[in-house]
C-alpha cells in the first residue's frame, strides 16, 4: 500500500513570497547557447553547463539515429504504411536533450510530433508506432518505459504530468514529469491550469515548450503576443529558461537543471526552446501555402546535428570512423523499422471490448458476441 | 453540518444500531471510511479543505485526515480532472469534487478524452480509480448554472461509469462502491436530497454498483427513476394506490452500464413503464430507457412506454422551476395514459 511521504511537501498553502520581485522569474533576453550554429562554444551559456564529451556524444548517436527513424517514418507514412507522421525533423536536439536529461524514475509526457523523445527513452520502435499505423491508440505500457501516451490534443497532457508529479510529493517516490508542449499549445487553457496549479504545489515538473513557430499553419505572431513563450511562467510563480532549441547541448543542460531543481522540491520550470520544423505538420499538409522556403532553408544552416558533430570533431571527440560507424547504427535501426512495418499489424477486434473497463459489461459482451458472429459470417 | 455521523462497519464498537441520516452525512461518513480505509485515497476540490465544501459534505475531513489528504485547489476544474488523471496514473485514488453541475463543463476534454479512455488507449496498462462526485440536478432555487442535470453528457461517453444514489443509505453504499472501483466513475449528488433522512446502517452490503435497486415491489407499471426522482417516484407510487394503480419503483442507481436484467425482468412482468427525471427530455436518458425496453420487452408491453421529463428548455430561473421539474401529478398523469381502458 502507498504511504505518505513522512516529511512534509512543499508548503502549499496561501503564503507571500519572500522575493516579490518577478524579475527572479524572468527568462534572459535572449536564447541560452552553449554550442553556436557553427559549432563554436555559445557566446550565452547564462547558468548552464556544457555536458561533458560522453553525454555530448551520446546526444550525437540518438539524434542520428532519431533522424534517421523520422526519415524513415516519413517514406513509411507516403508508402501508406502508417496512417500519418507527424516529423520532429529540426526539433532532434529538443527530442533527444530533453530525454536524455531525464533520470530512470522520471516520467516524460510527450505529444504526437514527439516519436523521436518517445524512441530515445527507450520505447521499442514497434510499439512506439503502434499509435500512428492504427493499431491501437497507445502500442506501450506507460508504466513499463515511464513514457505516458502520446497526447493527440493539445496540452491535455501538462495537467497529468502535474498531478504524476504531485502524487510523487505525496507519497515521497522523488520522480519528475517532464512534459512536452508545442507553441500552439501555450494558447491552451489546460496549459495554464497546469502551470499555475504546478506553482501552487511546488510540483516537480519540468515544461518543454517546443516553439517550432508555427501550430500547423498559424506562425507565432499570430498565437501569442508575449514577449516570449517563456515569460508565460513568472504569472504564475514559476522559473523560466528560454534556450537555442537546436543546441542538444543547451537542452539537455536546461532540463537537467530544472529536473535537478524539481527534485530537491523547488518546484516546477517551465523552458521555452526555440527551434524550427522543418517538414510540414505531416504529409498531409502543404507547409508551402504558409511559409515561404528560404525561411525552411536558413533554419537548415542551424542543423543541431551538423553543429554538434562540428564541435564534436573539432574538440577532437569525434572523427570519420566514428561519425561512420552511428550512421551505420542509424541504418539497423532504420532497417529493423522498416522489417516491423512488413509484418502484419497487430490488431483483433476483441480488444475493442476489452479495455473499455476493468472488466467489460454485460452490454459489451453482448456487441461483442454480435460482432464475432458478424465476422464469421463474412468469412467463416 | 457537523461532522456527528452514524457508525460504520469500520469505527463501530458493536453491532451498528441504525440512525436517522441526512445524505450529506451519508456521503461524508462514506468519504471518511475510505479515507480511513485506503491511504491511496485522496479528496480534494475547490472549498473542500478548510471548509467543508459549500455543501459542507467534505466537512471535518481535512482536520481529521490533514491537508497533504484533504485539500483546496486553484479555482479550475480541467486542472482538477487532468491532476487527479496523473495522480491515478501514480497510484493513488483521487476523489474529486466539482462545486455544481454546470461548473464541471470547463474539464469537459478531460472527462471525455482522458478519464473516460486512457485505460482503453493503453490496453488497460493505466487504470484510473477516480472519482468525481458533482451535485446535480435543481429543486434548490439555485441561480443560472446551479441546478443542471448533466447525466447525459457523461453516460454516453464510453469508458467513464456513471453512478447517482436516491436515498441517504444508498449514497453511503454506492460512494464506497464508487472509490472501491478500478474505473473512473462520475457521481452524481442530488443536491436537493442532501437533507432528506432516512433511518438506516451505513453499510456496503446490498446491490452492487452496477445493478439496480427495486425500492417499491408492484404489479402493475414500472416507475423507473434515479437521484433526486426516486423519493418523487416513491411519493407518486404511493398516490397511485388511490387509483387502484399498484406501482413498482426501480430506482436504476448506475446509469452507465445499465442493469437490463433487473429493469428488463420487471418490465415484463408489470408490462408498462414510465421513466422519470429531471433533464430534459430530448436525447435524455429516459430515451435511451425507453428504446432499451421496448427493444427487449416489446411482446410484454401493454402501453407505449412513457417519460415525464423537464421541458426542452434552459434549465429555468428559481420562480419558474417549479414548472418544469417533474412532480407526482405529472407522474401519476402519465401512469394514466397507459391503456388501461384498452383491456377493461
Amino acid at each position: 500500500m502507498t504511504t505518505f511521504a513522512d516529511t512534509e511537501p512543499a508548503a502549499h498553502a496561501a503564503t507571500t513570497p519572500a522575493d516579490l520581485s518577478a524579475d527572479r522569474l524572468l527568462p534572459s533576453a535572449t536564447p541560452l547557447q552553449l554550442i553556436d550554429a557553427d559549432g563554436q562554444p555559445g557566446q550565452n551559456p547564462g547558468d548552464l553547463v556544457r555536458p561533458g564529451p560522453e553525454i555530448l556524444l551520446e546526444l550525437y548517436r540518438q539524434m542520428v539515429i532519431g533522424r534517421r527513424f523520422d526519415r524513415q517514418a516519413t517514406a513509411l507514412t507516403k508508402q501508406g504504411r502508417l496512417a500519418v507522421y507527424p516529423s520532429s525533423h529540426g526539433q532532434d536536439a529538443c527530442q533527444v536533450g530533453a530525454t536524455l536529461a531525464l533520470r530512470d524514475q522520471d516520467w516524460l509526457f510527450p505529444t504526437y510530433r514527439d516519436s523521436v523523445a518517445v524512441i530515445s527513452r527507450g520505447v521499442e520502435p514497434g510499439e512506439a508506432l503502434s499509435l500512428l499505423r492504427g493499431e491501437w491508440h497507445c502500442g506501450y505500457d506507460p508504466h513499463q518505459y515511464r513514457v505516458a501516451p502520446q497526447c493527440t490534443p493539445l496540452a491535455t497532457n501538462t495537467l497529468h504530468a502535474v498531478g504524476l508529479a504531485r502524487a510523487a510529493t505525496l507519497k515521497g517516490t522523488g520522480e519528475v514529469a517532464l512534459v512536452l508542449l508545442g507553441d500552439g499549445a501555450t494558447s491552451e487553457g489546460d496549459t495554464h491550469e497546469a502551470l499555475n496549479f504546478s506553482a501552487v504545489w511546488k510540483a516537480p515538473v519540468v515544461f518543454l515548450v517546443q516553439n517550432n513557430g508555427y501550430a500547423i499553419s498559424v506562425p507565432l505572431a499570430k498565437q501569442s503576443a508575449a514577449p516570449t513563450l517563456a515569460a508565460k511562467g513568472v504569472g504564475y510563480g514559476v522559473p523560466s529558461l528560454l534556450v537555442d532549441g537546436n543546441d542538444a547541448a543547451a537542452v539537455y543542460a536546461a532540463v537537467r537543471a530544472a529536473t535537478e531543481r524539481a527534485a530537491r522540491g523547488e518546484g516546477p520550470t517551465l523552458i521555452e526552446a526555440l527551434t524550427y520544423r522543418i517538414e510540414a505538420h505531416t504529409n498531409a499538409d502543404d507547409a508551402t501555402r504558409y511559409r515561404p522556403g528560404d525561411e525552411v532553408q536558413s533554419w537548415l544552416g542551424r542543423d543541431p546535428i551538423t553543429r554538434l558533430e562540428a564541435y564534436l570533431t573539432a574538440a577532437g571527440h569525434l572523427d570519420e570512423p566514428a561519425i561512420a560507424q552511428v550512421e551505420a547504427e542509424a541504418e539497423q535501426f532504420a532497417q529493423r523499422v522498416r522489417d516491423l512495418m512488413n509484418e502484419t499489424a497487430k490488431v483483433s477486434p476483441d480488444e475493442l471490448f476489452d479495455y473499455v473497463y476493468a472488466q467489460p459489461t454485460a452490454s459489451l459482451e453482448h456487441q461483442r458476441a454480435g460482432l464475432l458472429a458478424e465476422l464469421a459470417d463474412i468469412a467463416p | 453540518m457537523t461532522a456527528t455521523l452514524p457508525v460504520t462497519e469500520e469505527t463501530s464498537a458493536g453491532p451498528p444500531a441504525a440512525a436517522p441520516v441526512t445524505m450529506a452525512a451519508a456521503l461524508n461518513t462514506a468519504l471518511a471510511d475510505s479515507l480511513a480505509a485506503d491511504q491511496r485515497v485522496l479528496v480534494f476540490g475547490e472549498d473542500v479543505g478548510t471548509l467543508g465544501g459549500v455543501f459542507r459534505i467534505t466537512d471535518g475531513l481535512a482536520a481529521r485526515f490533514g491537508e497533504q489528504r484533504v485539500f483546496d485547489t486553484p479555482l479550475a476544474e480541467s486542472g482538477i480532472i487532468g491532476s487527479a488523471i496523473g495522480m491515478a496514473m501514480n497510484g493513488l485514488v483521487p476523489v474529486v469534487e466539482m462545486q455544481f453541475d454546470a461548473f464541471a463543463y470547463p474539464a469537459f476534454e478531460q472527462f471525455t478524452s482522458h478519464l473516460a479512455k486512457l485505460h482503453n488507449r493503453t490496453r488497460g496498462h493505466v487504470e484510473l480509480p477516480v472519482v468525481v462526485r458533482i451535485p446535480v440536478g435543481g429543486g434548490i432555487g439555485g441561480v443560472e448554472h446551479h441546478s443542471d442535470s448533466s447525466e447525459v453528457y457523461y453516460a454516453h461517453t464510453p469508458g467513464l461509469r456513471v453512478v447517482t444514489p436516491g436515498t441517504p443509505a444508498d449514497a453511503y453504499r454506492l460512494l464506497r462502491q464508487s472509490i472501491a472501483c478500478p474505473d473512473p466513475v462520475i457521481f452524481l449528488e442530488p443536491k436537493r436530497r442532501y437533507w432528506a433522512k432516512e433511518t438506516a446502517v451505513l453499510t456496503t452490503d446490498g446491490p452492487a454498483i452496477d445493478r439496480a435497486a427495486i425500492r417499491r415491489p408492484g404489479q402493475d407499471v414500472t416507475l423507473i427513476a434515479y437521484g433526486g426522482m426516486v423519493s418523487t417516484a416513491l411519493e407518486a407510487a404511493e398516490a397511485a394506490t388511490g387509483e387502484d394503480w399498484d406501482v413498482e419503483v426501480v430506482d436504476l442507481r448506475s446509469l452507465s452500464p445499465f442493469d437490463d436484467e433487473t429493469l428488463t425482468e420487471s418490465v415484463r412482468r408489470t408490462g408498462r413503464a414510465v421513466i422519470v427525471h429531471e433533464a430534459s427530455g430530448f436525447a435524455g436518458y429516459g430515451a435511451e430507457v425507453a428504446a432499451r425496453l421496448t427493444e427487449q420487452c416489446f411482446h410484454y408491453l401493454e402501453a407505449p412506454i412513457l417519460r415525464v421529463t423537464g421541458l426542452d428548455v434552459p434549465y429555468p430561473p428559481p420562480q419558474l422551476e417549479h414548472l418544469h421539474l417533474p412532480n407526482v401529478d405529472r407522474i401519476l398523469d402519465a401512469i394514466a395514459r397507459l391503456q388501461w381502458d384498452d383491456h377493461a
